[in-house]
Formats: structure tokens, C-alpha cells, sequence
């Protein structure tokens, strides 16, 4: 079987081929993963914003040293005892915590921002797809909270496909949660920044994300309620060729601006320097 | 009676049998009338047994059956004095949402439900019961209006979701509905909904935050429909029946997950059978809960209210 062999050399040379290029998903051009790192996950050829670790935002977001993690043990429970067809929702839940050392889609905690104390909440893609699940929505409440009672600003950054089926009704209600904890704010006068990044749909676009008192976003996001799919199927139609991106959004007057990575920590300041309570 | 469904078959044939029986008895006062009666009383335990024991796929059909009451139909059984409001002040008419001031008994109340159609034109019409933004951004205008007038909400939910359209995205659906979920929370006035049909994700949620939220026994409320979460999660529409069983979508199950406060019983047969008891009961148990919620201050209430939503869900700490 020696065609079996030569596959796995040639598995080999990819993975390894993997280490040190990356190929931007827009522009398709080869980038030394190195630079493409030091950049910011944005390709330096097209601009194209790569996906962002939760870590890795916060890394860029806050000043050095000053996040402190909060309720990061709260994780999924599987409440329906849900299984599909590909297996149990637990197995799923397992295989993302392995994968991410992240007990659930979002980490919520404080810090400062030049200076400026804040609570922030930073969804990561790669746990389940950032789906919203019942801990997603407790974390991102008691982040509310912890903004609510000590009088400091909120700072949310999404990146989520929507609610997580896997929870039923219970991820729908997550949305009400969340909204719930934001109006709080609003009534109190605390600010809430929203930076929608790619992808915000769904059920996560529909609720807390949508609602900031200034929302932002990265160029080129993937931003929208229905699924493109779902909606060629329902108007039998071509969507144009922008459709649903930040700059589709922005056009139709729901963000506020769209804002480049290496610039959003100085523009999240810039806007809370107004705050003027 | 028309039948739509297969699980109906044995009462369907137990009606028939009666019929008959009673066209052949016309006049009979003794053995037929009593096997009559016995027939009829037989044949509503069956129906009573059978809907007691739908599975949640065959909950979904009655939830969506054509000759299910619609908002319409409650507007005419059990409000009076309906004024119906019309616009979101920016876009236009939502005829898939509508709203407006109406009597529940004595009770003067903001009346906003979906309004789905009872025939293909009227449905065309009303896009299925699938709100737009201007749906939901008219759903808020009106209940804004009902904490100047310190009247309390009552929303009828029935939709198969906000509709996903181009349009729709242009105007902000997911603003729309993100709205109303944040501003619902702060309303100073009570809020009773029911969901009387079909609680579709979102759009069903965008009128939904309420103080008490009812639900019909056959009605269903879900994150996604059974179809859809079957063709991404098993890849394959076919597997709805199982997908419906995943979701947890019935109103025991969701009376389960804290998510409903009550279950409002449908005749045995379904509402479609009788719509005037449907309402009826609908009736008493808005009434019943509205007049608890309006010795509340606004402070306590809103505080309840996020005291609920607080509490929904389940995780590990």
C-alpha cells in the first residue's frame, strides 16, 4: 500500500507548510504567518481581518496586565440532553474545551483601558462556533452587572453565529437575558460599546450586539440577521455582492463606524473620553 | 368535521360511526340514543387521550393547522372596542404585526399580536404571521404609548419567525428585535403574553419579554424551527420529527425549563375545534394574571421582570 504512505508524507509536508503560511481567505495571497501575526491577523496585502482569539483581543484591547478574568468557570450544562445526528451535545461541548481551554464561547472579566477601568466581554469563534449558549448569556449578564455596580463601562466584542441550537429555548431566552442586562446599564447611564466582528448573525446580531450606545465593527464583517442561504431560498433573488458585510450594514444606518484593528483601542477611548458623568 | 392529520383517523371514524347512528335513530329515544351518548362520550376521551399524548412533531401540526384561531379570531371572541393602530412613524405598515387599544372584559388594555391569515390571499397579505423591522419598531412605538397611558401590554404571539428577506436586513431585523428585547425590559407597565400558535425564535421573542408569559397546549416556541435546526444539525430536513423531539418545544417542556408560567389548556380535540372555549379560556387567564401584575409598582415590576430573564437558563458554576 504504498500510495498510503506517500499521502501521509504529503499530509506531512502540508502541516508543516501550515506553520509558516497563511493564506488569506480574501485576497488568496500567501503571508508568512509570522507577519501575518505580528500584524494583527490582517493581511497586509488586502486588509482582510482575520479571526481573533479571546485572548488575543484582549491582549490588544487592554492595557498590559490589567485583565482580570471573571466567572470563568461558569460552562455549559446540556439541559435537553440534547443529541443530533452527529452525536450528544456534550461530546461537542467536551471536544470545544479541549480545543480552546475555554469553558465556555465568551470571557468576561475587567480591566483598563489607557487607563480607563472597564468590564469586557470577548467572544471566541472557535467555541462552538460562539454560539450563545446559557453560560455565554450568565457570563455576559454578570459582566453587566459588575459594569452596573461599579459604575464603569461596558465593552462588548462579538463573534458568534447566532444562539446555540443545542440549548433549545433556552439559548433564545439568552437574548432577553442579555438585553435585560444592558437595559440596566442604559437606565443607570453607563456606556455599553458594541464591536461587532466577523461573523455577528443570528440570534448574537439580534440582541446585545445591535443595541450599543455606539456599535462598531471590523472591516469586511459578516453582520445580519437571517442566514444568506434562507433568504435566497425565500425570495428567490440574488443578494448583492456586499450584502450583509459591516459596510452593508453601516450603509443602511446600523453601525456607527467601521474601524480598522490597529486603531480600536484608541478609537473605544476616544469615545469614552465624552463620558462625561 | 374535516380531518387533517393521521393521528386523528380513530376519532375521526368514531365521529362517522355516531353519524350514522344518528341518521338511522332519528326519533329513537331508547337503546340507540343511550348507545349514541355512550359513543360520544367514548369518542371525546379518545380525542382527550390522543391529544394528551401528541408527540412534539405532531404538536408542531396542530400549532400550525389552517383552521387554528388567528389573532383575528380572538379579536372578535373575546376583545371589544379594538381601535388598531397603525405605522412605526419612519417606514410604513406591518400588516404581519399588528396592534392597538382594545377592552378585555372591563380591562382597557395595548393589544399587539402577530397576524397570520386565514386563506392564501389574507396570508400573502400579512406575509405569513412574518413580521419586518417596521413590525416590531411599530410593536415598540405602541407600547411606549401604553406606559404614557399607563395601560397594560397583552401580546399574542404566533409567527413562524421575522421575516428573512432582503429588505428585512436592509432595515434592520436584528436592530429591530434587539430593540424591543432591551426596551421591553425597562417597561413600566405589565406585560402578559401568550403564545397561541407558533413561537418562532426571535421574531416571536421581539414581542415576548413579559411579566407572565402564557402558552396553549398545542402551541410550540422554539430557538429555530424543527426543519430548519434538522437540515444544518442532521443535515437533512427529513429528520424534523426528531429534531422537534431535540428542542424541547412543547409548552410541558417549557413549563419545565421556567421558560412559560403557564399552560393554558385547549379544548380536548385542539383549539381548532372550538375556537369560542379557546378564547374563553385565554381570557380568564390573562385577566387572572393582569389583575395580580397592576397592584405592582412600576419599580417592582421591572425589577421582577429582570429578575426572570435573570434567571433563565442552565449552566455549570
Amino acid at each position: 500500500m504504498a500510495w498510503f504512505k506517500k499521502r501521509d508524507d504529503r499530509d506531512g509536508k502540508k502541516k508543516s507548510q501550515d506553520d509558516i503560511w497563511v493564506k488569506c481567505q480574501s485576497c488568496s495571497a500567501h503571508v508568512f504567518k509570522q507577519d501575518f501575526i505580528n500584524n494583527q491577523s490582517v493581511c497586509p496585502k488586502c486588509n482582510w481581518h482575520g479571526k481573533l482569539t479571546a485572548y488575543e483581543r484582549i491582549g490588544l484591547t487592554l492595557d498590559s496586565g490589567t485583565f482580570v478574568e471573571m466567572f470563568e468557570n461558569i460552562r455549559p450544562a446540556d439541559p435537553l440532553q440534547f443529541v443530533d445526528g452527529k452525536g450528544p451535545y456534550t461530546e461537542k461541548v467536551e471536544a470545544a474545551r479541549a480545543k480552546t481551554k475555554l469553558n465556555e464561547s465568551i470571557v468576561t472579566g475587567a480591566g483598563k483601558l489607557n487607563g480607563l477601568d472597564v468590564a469586557v466581554g470577548v467572544m471566541d469563534f472557535r467555541f462552538l462556533g460562539g454560539s450563545l449558549g446559557s453560560g455565554t448569556g450568565e457570563k455576559i449578564l454578570q459582566a453587566a452587572n459588575y459594569a452596573y455596580d461599579k459604575n464603569i463601562p461596558y465593552i462588548l466584542f462579538s463573534a458568534s453565529g447566532g444562539a446555540r441550537m443545542h440549548e433549545g429555548i433556552l439559548s433564545l431566552m439568552q437574548m432577553a437575558k442579555t438585553c435585560a442586562g444592558v437595559a440596566r446599564l442604559d437606565a443607570k447611564k453607563i456606556p455599553f460599546i458594541s464591536i461587532l466582528t466577523d461573523p455577528t448573525t443570528g440570534g448574537v446580531s439580534a440582541s446585545y450586539a445591535m443595541v450599543g450606545d455606539v456599535n462598531l465593527a471590523e472591516p469586511g464583517a459578516l453582520i445580519g440577521f437571517a442566514g444568506r442561504r434562507v433568504i435566497e431560498q425565500t425570495i428567490k433573488q440574488k443578494l448583492p455582492d456586499n450584502f450583509q458585510t459591516a459596510e452593508f450594514v453601516r450603509e443602511h444606518g446600523f453601525i456607527d463606524k467601521i474601524v480598522h484593528r490597529r486603531d480600536m483601542k484608541k478609537i473605544l477611548h476616544t469615545i469614552l473620553s465624552y463620558y462625561n458623568r | 368535521m374535516e380531518r387533517e392529520f393521521d393521528f386523528e383517523k380513530p376519532v375521526a371514524e368514531m365521529e362517522k360511526a355516531i353519524e350514522k347512528l344518528k341518521a338511522s335513530a332519528s326519533g329513537d329515544t331508547g337503546s340507540i340514543a343511550a348507545q349514541i351518548a355512550e359513543l360520544e362520550k367514548k369518542c371525546e376521551e379518545r380525542k382527550k387521550e390522543i391529544y394528551d399524548s401528541l408527540t412534539p412533531w405532531q404538536t408542531v401540526q396542530v400549532a400550525r393547522h389552517p383552521k387554528r384561531p388567528v389573532l383575528y379570531d380572538y379579536i372578535s371572541l373575546i376583545f371589544s372596542d379594538f381601535i388598531e393602530l397603525h405605522g412605526d412613524r419612519a417606514y410604513g405598515d406591518d400588516r404581519a404585526l399588528i396592534g392597538g387599544f382594545a377592552k378585555l372584559g372591563e380591562q382597557k388594555v395595548m393589544l399587539i399580536g402577530h397576524s397570520k391569515g386565514k386563506n392564501v390571499d389574507e396570508n400573502v397579505r400579512r406575509n405569513f404571521g412574518m413580521a419586518r423591522p417596521e413590525g416590531y419598531r411599530k410593536a415598540l412605538r405602541l407600547m411606549r404609548l401604553a406606559e404614557k397611558y399607563n395601560v397594560p401590554v397583552v401580546t399574542f404571539i404566533d409567527t413562524p419567525g421575522a421575516y428573512p428577506g432582503l429588505d428585512a436586513e436592509e432595515r434592520g431585523q436584528a436592530e429591530a428585535i434587539a430593540r424591543n428585547l432591551t426596551e421591553m425590559a425597562k417597561l413600566e407597565i405589565p406585560i402578559v403574553s401568550i403564545v397561541t400558535g407558533e413561537g418562532g425564535s426571535g421574531g416571536a421573542l421581539g414581542i415576548g419579554v413579559a411579566d407572565v408569559v402564557l402558552m396553549l397546549s398545542n402551541a410550540v416556541y422554539s430557538v429555530i424551527s424543527p426543519e430548519g435546526c434538522a437540515s444544518i444539525l442532521w443535515r437533512d430536513a427529513a429528520y424534523s420529527a426528531q429534531a422537534a423531539d431535540s428542542l424541547k418545544i412543547t409548552a410541558k417542556s417549557l413549563l419545565s425549563l421556567d421558560v412559560i408560567d403557564e399552560i393554558v389548556k385547549e379544548p380536548a380535540g385542539g383549539a381548532h375545534t372550538n375556537h369560542r372555549a379557546t378564547g374563553d379560556t385565554i381570557k380568564k387567564a390573562i385577566l387572572k394574571h393582569l389583575k395580580k401584575l397592576l397592584t405592582l409598582t412600576p419599580a417592582k415590576l421591572t425589577e421582577k421582570r429582570f429578575e426572570k430573564f435573570s434567571a433563565m437558563g442552565k449552566f455549570i458554576k
